[in-house]
């Protein structure tokens, strides 16, 4: 296959509009989004805003309801074979067979994919201190956590999917997956997929961020251009305004009295102007953080609906 | 070569990369000719995506303050030192800016400001004193 390579799409992942329903509620709310290749995209987003659902439809494991999934290119409910030979998984709930030994699932997973590295394999069971002979089911949730990463990388997939992988665990094992995610991209053309509620480690990793809010993307781009395009001011009137200041491109505003702070999104300039026409200065601002960021767009979403 | 990224902090983490490398060098502890780590290498040490190491590292390089050689590696150009002294006025200046802003804000005027560095100054021990 290596020798005469099909033409590879430019995206890995291209997700067109794509709407699930559970009972009357959307969990999915007409999702667009694009993976190029050998990025790391964090999907960030409450539990509950839908993560999970677009995942498994990457995964084949759900039929685009309205809309369309491709991943390398292909339907990943079409052609499963095709998609999830490609694709290293790692679950939240790392459902790996308890009655197993670490032996016997590193075995049973070599079957499934040609490419397995028996040696990488082993040198991440080494790394990760998995004890060959112990039972799947004694594991401590760290090392199931170390157990379904090694299963997923071992064969060195061409799309690493990481479905809340830090999720309930300490640092030392969430700062294994962080290395595999870098190792991942490092490697050149793979690609990282992952969701996380932890803002600062898709801050740390991420090249690309969307943002899911009640399943629909509220905020999608490189994280660099987000959060360059993201201001905090804190603005200073003369007299305290009767009603707190409202500035476009407001996303939330908080203070009392003579002083506000704003989150906002619009060019700096832009903002200076507007502060100076409701009358007031700028006294204070900085560059919010992806989490300040995430807290005001979920805030302002709700607020509105 | 010890770096501490925030990643939390709004400053995005290729320039705090840069900052800090420029710090290292104006503070002489990066020296001209020293090799920086691989791109690969520092993005595991500091778990950040090797894509901020990278453009991290053009910044620097378009700065003029490191040298990519061909097939090797990064190293702390020669030209290091007259713009590291230009890097250490450049702090000091942002450190300057602060205070002044902070004076106006508390209505002190310039020349308390700079009768109070004055004296701060001759409080200060010597490097001499610093250094038993």
């Amino acid at each position: 296959m290596k020798n005469n390579p099909p033409a590879q799409p430019e995206n890995v992942i291209a997700i067109t509009a794509l709407t699930r329903r559970f009972g009357a509620k959307p969990a999915v709310d007409n999702v667009s989004l694009t993976v190029p290749r050998g990025r790391v995209f964090g999907l960030v987003g409450e539990n509950g805003a839908g993560k999970t659902t677009l995942i498994k439809h990457l995964l084949g494991l759900l039929k685009a309801e309205r809309g369309a999934v491709r991943v390398f290119g292909l339907d990943p409910v079409a052609d499963p074979v095709g998609v999830l030979g490609r694709i290293g998984y790692l679950s939240e709930n790392r459902d790996l067979p308890g009655w197993m030994r670490v032996d016997e699932l590193l075995h049973y997973s070599q079957a499934f994919y040609p490419q397995w590295d028996a040696a990488y394999a082993e040198q991440l069971r080494g790394q990760f201190g998995l004890v060959a002979a112990a039972r799947i089911k004694h594991l401590s949730r760290g090392e199931l956590a170390r157990a379904g990463l090694l299963v997923a990388l071992a064969y060195r997939p061409e799309l690493l999917l990481l479905d809340e992988p830090s999720s309930g665990l300490d640092p030392v094992v969430r700062r294994d997956i962080l290395e595999a995610i870098i190792r991942t991209v490092a490697d050149e053309g793979r690609t990282v997929f992952f969701s996380s509620h932890l803002l600062e480690e898709v801050e740390r990793v991420a090249d690309d961020v969307a943002m899911m809010v009640e399943g629909k993307i509220v905020l999608a781009g490189p994280l660099e251009e987000i959060k360059a395009s993201h201001h905090q001011l804190t603005l200073r009137f003369d007299t305290p305004p009767p009603r707190p200041p409202t500035l476009a491109g407001a996303l939330s505003v908080a203070g009392s009295g003579r002083e506000w702070t704003v989150l906002c999104n619009g060019a700096r300039p832009e903002l200076a102007t507007a502060a100076e026409r409701l009358g007031a200065r700028i006294v204070a601002e900085r560059h919010p953080s992806l989490d300040e960021i995430f807290v005001a767009r979920a805030g302002a979403k709700a607020s509105v609906s | 070569m010890q770096l501490h990224i925030t990643p939390n902090d709004g400053v995005p983490i290729y320039l705090q990369i840069v900052s800090q490398v420029k710090h290292l060098v104006a503070a002489g502890r990066l020296a001209a000719g020293e090799e920086l780590p691989a791109i690969r290498a520092l993005a595991e040490q500091l778990v950040v995506n090797p894509n901020t190491i990278a453009r991290a590292y053009l910044e620097l390089e378009k700065a003029g303050l490191v040298v990519k050689r061909h097939g090797s590696g990064t190293y702390v150009s020669d030209e290091g030192s007259p713009l590291a002294r230009r890097e250490r006025i450049k702090i000091l200046a942002q450190r300057g800016d602060a205070l002044l802003a902070e004076a106006r804000h508390l209505g002190i005027e310039l020349d308390d400001v700079i009768k109070l560095l004055k004296q701060r100054h001759e409080n200060l021990p010597s490097p001499e004193d610093h250094e038993k």
